[in-house]
């Protein structure tokens, strides 16, 4: 591994003990998105359905950001959905402020609405390129009704543009008229606009050239700040999501495989499957990369229409045993507040000796 | 290891022609490569790392655009001389390229195996028969699963990591002495990008192929090439071993984007350090350096004389007036 292994210390088991005294402004519980697969033409059959999210738990504090990683299929993406309803819950729930959100309807689910901001990853696809950029991110204050003179609309909308760095001036042009980095930044202002307490932000510079990345994530992180916001921060990109978050969720296939905190997780992972990602990913230093070990997955991820039995990530797992066909792993508590789902969560741990089959390092 | 050179780029100039006026999407580009060497070509989208390696496979699509000045030596021959049926004869036995996108280059109503054996039939003259082995035995070195079904495959069957497999078995299938990857991975996920690089790079040095990998990822390079261009609105303003431009940049973009690059070791609570403003529009660059209006570095001589590759150490050049200043990490003390 990349860096060496530091033990959490007693002091942020105390912070997460004094984090559990207050309560989390997002809860989800046991959330399940199934999407049932129809074939026929006139008359569709159920021919099977595809666990997008199959029982995942999450708590997000004020403030804070959690980051969601996964491969493409992991059901991160339809994570942040289901929280802004985008898309209906199979089974679980959603709690904002203790206050479920699966079964809420009309004026209840836009009141809910304007607590929760989202900005998606493509800046070209997801803004209305008929609408300005000042329609655009006044749109949110007409819709919750936020402003009530003209005047003060303005100033709003121009205020918004201040904040995510773009020019007041710039309020009566289109999307086609800005860069990529700038359309994001549009974006960004559109989501902030109803003063949500939390911001789903599903991709929001992978589609963006690398010195623009880090001008957006600095905005980012700089809003946080300003605003006391607590963000969802999906990401495949595991360097981006340690910059900007508090704590990580590892997915694969539609279950979270580890979470624990920036530091737990990236210094001493113990899910083979963060193992594996944390070594896959190349970093911009040739020194550091000629001494690193690199554990390469073998295969795909198998289809989620037909998942393995017990451990989803069995198939690729470079240290599976017959066991873990058998019984699906429990999110199990590693230290301080890292859970990892593994049966083999004591084998990186081991002395090399007791290893006996090959591990699969190269 | 004194390689032979294999590619001499010399003074390469590609522009397109469009409304807003003459792009020069590539502008006076040089370089050389050996054989058995890997090159990493990086640089923001915009920058003509694509259109290079278009130009140097004669791909550029001709209008708009147009390859109007230069060079391009492959061992001992200037492809741009060459007829269209001899550069036919290059492209796809001595030079493969992959492309980003293994769906849209793939031709989706034809098999698997058609499009594999194609190549070999018509470059190596191989029978069917023969073609249909080989093909099996390439897909097997490219670490695809029951290689004798996927032949009857078509490209929808199988999965975008599966296919960039095909495109390698294909792109390799003639023991090509150059390799063109263009943003051959960006497109997988991580893992999926890990395996594809390590069967490239175990494929490549098992033949002693040549390669062009050009990115947008940083890490990619450091993890793969030998030596490095940055390339920066069509030219190259960096060029050195992996070593030296990653260690001791010497030119303020090369610095910028470094530090704008998150790493897995970064302190959580560290501020990246992006470059300030965007990527300039190409149909109207400013008369000095291109990378003038971001740079922390310029001075009154970079708004009007655009610098020239110079030697800044062993085998290093870098395009910056003040490199010097950037070597010392002193920015804007004489603006």
């Amino acid at each position: 591994m990349t860096v060496a292994a530091t033990r959490s210390d007693p002091e942020t088991e105390g912070n997460s003990l004094d984090r559990d005294s207050r309560s989390p402004l997002l809860e989800v519980r046991d959330l399940k998105v199934h999407f049932p697969v129809k074939k026929g033409f006139i008359i569709q059959r159920k021919v099977g359905v595809i666990k997008a999210v199959d029982g995942v738990n999450l708590s997000l504090y004020r403030g804070e950001t959690l980051g969601l990683v996964g491969e493409s299929g992991s059901g991160k993406t339809t994570i942040g959905r289901a929280i802004l309803k985008l898309e209906d819950a199979t089974a679980g729930e959603i709690l904002i402020d203790g206050q479920d959100i699966t079964q809420s309807r009309g004026l209840q689910l836009r009141q809910m609405r304007r607590r929760i901001g989202m900005v998606f990853q493509d800046p070209f696809g997801s803004l209305n390129p008929r609408m300005s950029a000042g329609n655009l991110i006044g749109e949110p204050l007409k819709i919750h009704g936020l402003t009530s003179t003209k005047s003060e609309y303005r100033r709003r909308v121009a205020e918004l543009l201040r904040l995510v760095g773009l020019n007041p001036t710039m309020a009566g042009r289109y999307p086609h008229e800005f860069s990529g980095g700038q359309r994001q930044r549009i974006g960004v202002a559109r989501a902030l606009a109803a003063k949500p307490d939390l911001m789903v932000l599903d991709e929001p510079v992978s589609a963006l050239d690398v010195s623009i990345q880090a001008q957006v994530i600095n905005l980012i992180k700089d809003l946080q700040e300003q605003f006391g916001l607590a963000y969802i921060f999906i990401a495949h990109d595991l360097s981006v999501v340690r910059n900007i978050s508090d704590r990580v969720a590892v997915m694969y296939l539609g279950k979270i495989v580890e979470t624990g905190s920036i530091d737990e997780l990236y210094n001493s992972p113990q899910h083979p499957y963060t193992k594996a990602l944390l070594s896959a990913v190349p970093t911009a230093d040739p020194e550091l990369e000629r001494k690193r070990s690199r554990i390469v997955l073998e295969g795909d991820i198998p289809s989620p229409l037909n998942p393995p039995s017990g451990c989803v990530f069995r198939t690729r797992c470079p240290i599976a045993i017959e066991e873990c066909s058998n019984e699906v792993p429990e999110l199990r508590l590693v230290r301080g507040t890292q859970r990892a789902a593994c049966i083999r969560g004591d084998w990186y741990n081991r002395s090399t000796r007791e290893r006996s089959p090959a591990s699969g390092e190269k | 290891m004194t390689a032979e050179t294999l590619l001499d780029v010399k003074n390469l100039s590609t522009h397109f022609r469009t409304r807003l006026g003459v792009i020069k999407a590539v502008d006076n580009v040089s370089f050389v490569l050996h054989e058995g060497e890997t090159l990493g070509l990086v640089g923001e989208s915009g920058c003509g790392k694509s259109v290079t390696a278009l130009s140097i496979m004669r791909l550029v699509p001709s209008p708009p655009g147009r390859i109007v000045a230069g060079k391009i030596i492959f061992r001992g021959q200037d492809l741009l001389t060459m007829s269209e049926q001899e550069v036919r004869n290059v492209r796809g036995r001595d030079i493969g390229m992959i492309f980003q996108e293994p769906m849209t280059s793939l031709n989706p109503v034809l098999t698997i195996g058609r499009q594999l054996r194609e190549p070999l039939e018509l470059h190596l003259g191989m029978t069917k028969n023969q073609a249909l082995r080989k093909s099996t035995e390439l897909l097997q070195l490219v670490g695809m699963p029951d290689p004798e079904t996927r032949l009857n495959s078509f490209p929808h069957q199988i999965s975008g990591g599966q296919r960039q497999r095909v495109m390698i078995a294909m792109a390799l299938s003639c023991e090509p002495t150059l390799l063109i990857a263009d943003e051959a991975t960006s497109a997988l996920d991580v893992t999926i990008q890990a395996q594809i690089l390590e069967i490239i790079k175990d494929l490549t040095d098992r033949i002693g192929t040549a390669v062009i990998i050009i990115t947008h990822n940083l890490g990619v390079v450091a993890r793969y090439a030998d030596t490095v261009n940055v390339m920066y609105a069509g030219r190259i303003r960096e060029t050195g071993s992996l070593d030296s431009v990653y260690k001791d940049p010497k030119h303020p973009y090369t610095v910028g984007l470094l530090n704008s690059v998150p790493t897995l070791d970064l302190d959580a609570d560290a501020r990246l350090e992006p470059i300030r403003g965007e990527i300039p529009n190409l149909a109207d660059l400013p008369p000095g350096c291109a990378f003038v209006d971001r740079c922390d570095y310029a001075v009154q001589r970079c708004q009007e004389e655009d610098p020239e590759l110079v030697e800044v150490g062993d085998l290093h050049y870098g395009a910056c007036w003040e490199h010097e200043r950037v070597a010392r990490n002193l920015p804007g003390v004489t603006v």
